[in-house]
């Protein structure tokens, strides 16, 4: 089995490395709780380490710092899918509604219509159109943006082939740190884990052994990248 | 009635007293039960895997009959015409927009809890919010059928949309009507990407915990590969912050250019600069009697009582006294104003309003929205079920009719008397009226069954445990700028 751990937490031997035809993709230590992770979390910043990450069952709030973790981009998004939305609006009512473009084929002509000697744009009479195409714009900006920068829809990932990290969506703390980690060293980094305060060490590989029972959780077959360190 | 809650332990009762504390010193608990993350999980997602209760089947018949009885009067109306409806007189507007009205009502307390107590940092909100943000994704669809379908010819639906066409003519921007058309399009859009991304978390957990491989499949697919990674959660927070931010001027919005419909209209008793904020403090307390009438069968019959506690209720109670007063003192303005106007018609609608041939409904809707909430001044009858129960059905009931009042009143006294009318309900209205319970329930129960009824990923965090260095006070998270470490600063991107 390439599923390798130690329940002792004061077994110092490392986990073997997984067998031939099987590369190693992280090495994954659970925590007990929120305390832990974090604790571990701060030294591993600390300790340079950049191709890893915390995953838990909710947002632990100060993680980010805990991590070292920048802020990000989304809000901007959002503002400049707002203004677009906003703008979008603003040429939509005036072009279709208070002027005429002779010469334009007619589906593309304006439709000045004159109602109560109204004028044919004010502002006011079109803020509702503008603002709600703002929101709108904002709202799928907000949203495919935060896709984008995670990564998301990612329907394959090697974690997925341990069945110990399933409980992160239930009750399950984890730290993952990459192979691909310039500071990960195969018997130091699990080490590291344990002096830390894992419970449990694993190794966790980029293809799930034929007939383990971690290999239907979830569809897709081709392996695709991790999620990014650097976002 | 039951007013005496029956605890198991001494213990039990403590706890119950805990949660309903008023004391601003201490934080009430707002998961009861002892439950751990884990417990938690098993409570909400048990629901979704193991086979529905013989309560669930019954309950799905009768919401599948109602909507079946909606499909049959609307093939009806459309084969034969709106001429079926009621409003083939002077009340031009019947049913169709009472009922339109109502429901989009009915959606703006989900968006309330959603967004607005977010911003607020109202914890409690966890508790409730998913449901209700159900509800009011299923609220907006009912009411979307109604103004579809008064349209007419609704296979020509697509004319509301501003698109290039041969007749070289664009939807008119001025209209408060093609206002509607934005908001409440856009409010169905935003409110189901806050819905569904909220609710990635959860279908991932259902995604690991499921046995079955189709379910797997499905809540794998939904759940988009969310493994809990905190540089996501970083960022999946931010969103549901700006969701939130987005959503709340929305949803103020989106019933003030409902109230627009008639209020920029010049018709008495339509046209009032006290519409807006009237109609939005009507749809909140509408919305919250349609929360607590889903919320208080729910967590007794699906064994929420622990996540669902009764402070929920009582806070929710408190809201809908809150709003029940703002649209008490609206209507009082609306006389007001029609007595201070000196304006010969604007006094003649409140007027007939009050002791007309409709009086029945306009005293219907005062006892229901004025008179009995006022019941939920009292902790004791806040902290009844069956109180609360009674009081959100009244509510429902009397926010219909105020939409009723306002519609029917203001037009079946036309400004000509020979013009005058009275609104009789056909059997269509009625029938489409009942159905539209009928896919709001049917929607509900499939959402139920299937999806996860509770926030879980949002109420662990505010469990104690999920807060780092917790202990017994300290229910929230509260930054302790003396052991963290400022924000690292370098590429803000990211």
């Amino acid at each position: 089995m390439q599923n390798q751990h130690t329940d002792n937490p004061n077994d110092a031997a490392p986990p073997p490395p997984p067998p031939g035809g099987q590369r190693a993709f992280a090495v994954i230590g659970q925590f007990t709780d929120v305390d832990a992770v974090m604790d571990a979390a701060e030294k591993l910043r600390d300790a340079g380490f950049s191709q890893w990450d915390v995953h838990s069952p909710f947002p632990i709030h100060g993680i980010n710092r805990a991590m070292g973790l920048r802020p990000t981009i989304l809000p901007w998004i959002a503002l400049v899918h707002g203004v677009i939305g906003a703008l979008l609006g603003l040429v939509l009512v005036w072009w279709t509604n208070a002027w005429t473009f002779t010469g334009l084929p007619a589906p593309l002509q304006g439709y000045p219509f004159l109602v109560s000697g109204k004028p044919l744009f004010s502002l006011p009479a079109n803020i509702p159109i503008i603002f709600e195409l703002a929101v709108l714009f904002a709202a799928i900006g907000t949203v495919l943006g935060m896709f984008g920068l995670n990564k998301l829809p990612m329907l394959h990932n090697p974690l997925f082939n341990s069945e110990r990290f399933r409980r992160v969506t239930t009750d399950g703390f984890f730290i993952v740190i990459e192979v691909d980690d310039p500071n990960y060293d195969p018997q130091q980094t699990p080490q590291l884990l344990r002096d830390l305060g894992a419970t449990d060490i694993e190794t966790v590989t980029d293809a799930p052994a034929p007939g383990s029972p971690g290999t239907s959780a979830t569809p897709g077959t081709s392996a695709t990248p991790p999620p990014d360190a650097t976002g | 009635m039951a007013n005496v809650t029956i605890h198991s332990s001494p213990a039990a009762a403590a706890e119950y007293a805990a949660n309903l504390g008023d004391d601003p010193t201490t934080r009430a608990p707002l998961v009861t039960g002892g439950h751990d993350f884990a417990s938690v999980t098993d409570k909400v997602i048990d629901l979704n895997l193991r086979r529905p209760t013989r309560g669930w089947y019954i309950g799905f018949a009768c919401s599948l009959a109602l909507l079946s009885l909606l499909l049959i009067t609307i093939a009806y109306m459309l084969v034969t015409g709106v001429g079926v409806w009621g409003n083939n007189n002077t009340v031009g507007w019947g049913f169709d927009i009472i009922n339109f009205v109502f429901w989009v009502g009915i959606g703006h307390a989900g968006t309330l809890i959603s967004a607005i107590l977010f911003l607020l940092r109202q914890n409690w909100r966890t508790g409730v919010n998913r449901f209700a943000e159900a509800m009011t994704i299923f609220a907006v669809m009912c009411a979307g059928i109604f103004p579809a379908l008064h349209v007419g010819r609704v296979w020509l639906i697509y004319w509301l949309a501003p698109y290039p066409d041969q007749m070289a003519m664009w939807p008119q921007a001025r209209s408060p009507l093609l206002w509607d058309v934005f908001a409440v399009t856009t409010y169905a859009l935003v409110s189901t990407m806050f819905w569904y991304v909220g609710m990635i978390p959860d279908l991932a957990t259902l995604r690991d915990r499921t046995k079955k491989r189709i379910a797997q499949l499905v809540y794998g697919i939904l759940a988009m590969g969310w493994n809990g990674s905190n540089r996501h959660w970083v960022r999946f927070e931010r969103a549901y912050l700006l969701l939130a931010a987005l959503a709340t001027p929305l949803v103020l919005s989106v019933h003030s250019v409902v109230s627009f419909d008639f209020a920029v209209s010049s018709l008495p008793g339509w046209h009032a600069t006290i519409f807006p904020p009237y109609f939005v403090a009507g749809a909140v307390f509408g919305g919250f009697a349609m929360v607590l009438v889903l919320a208080v069968p729910a967590r007794q019959w699906l064994g929420l009582k622990d996540l669902i506690t009764m402070r929920h209720l009582e806070n929710m109670c408190k809201i809908m006294l809150g709003t029940g007063l703002i649209v008490a003192y609206a209507y009082a303005v609306e006389f007001f104003t029609a007595w201070y106007s000196h304006h010969h018609y604007e006094q003649f609608v409140f007027l007939n309003r009050a002791v007309g041939p409709y009086a029945w409904a306009f005293w219907v809707m005062v006892a229901c929205n004025v008179a009995i909430p006022q019941l939920l001044w009292f902790k004791k009858m806040r902290t009844n079920v069956w109180v609360i129960l009674a009081v959100a059905v009244c509510v429902n009931i009397g926010m219909w009719f105020e939409r009723f009042v306002i519609v029917v009143t203001s037009l079946h006294r036309d400004f000509m008397p020979s013009a005058w009318a009275m609104f009789t309900p056909t059997w269509v209205d009625l029938g489409m009226f009942a159905g539209s319970f009928g896919l709001f329930f049917t929607l509900f129960l499939l959402f139920c069954r299937f999806l996860p009824v509770v926030a879980m990923a949002e109420v662990k965090t505010i469990m104690p445990a999920a807060h780092p260095k917790h202990g017994p006070d300290r229910y929230d998270y509260q930054p302790d700028p003396d052991t963290e470490p400022p924000l690292r600063r370098g590429h803000w991107w990211t």
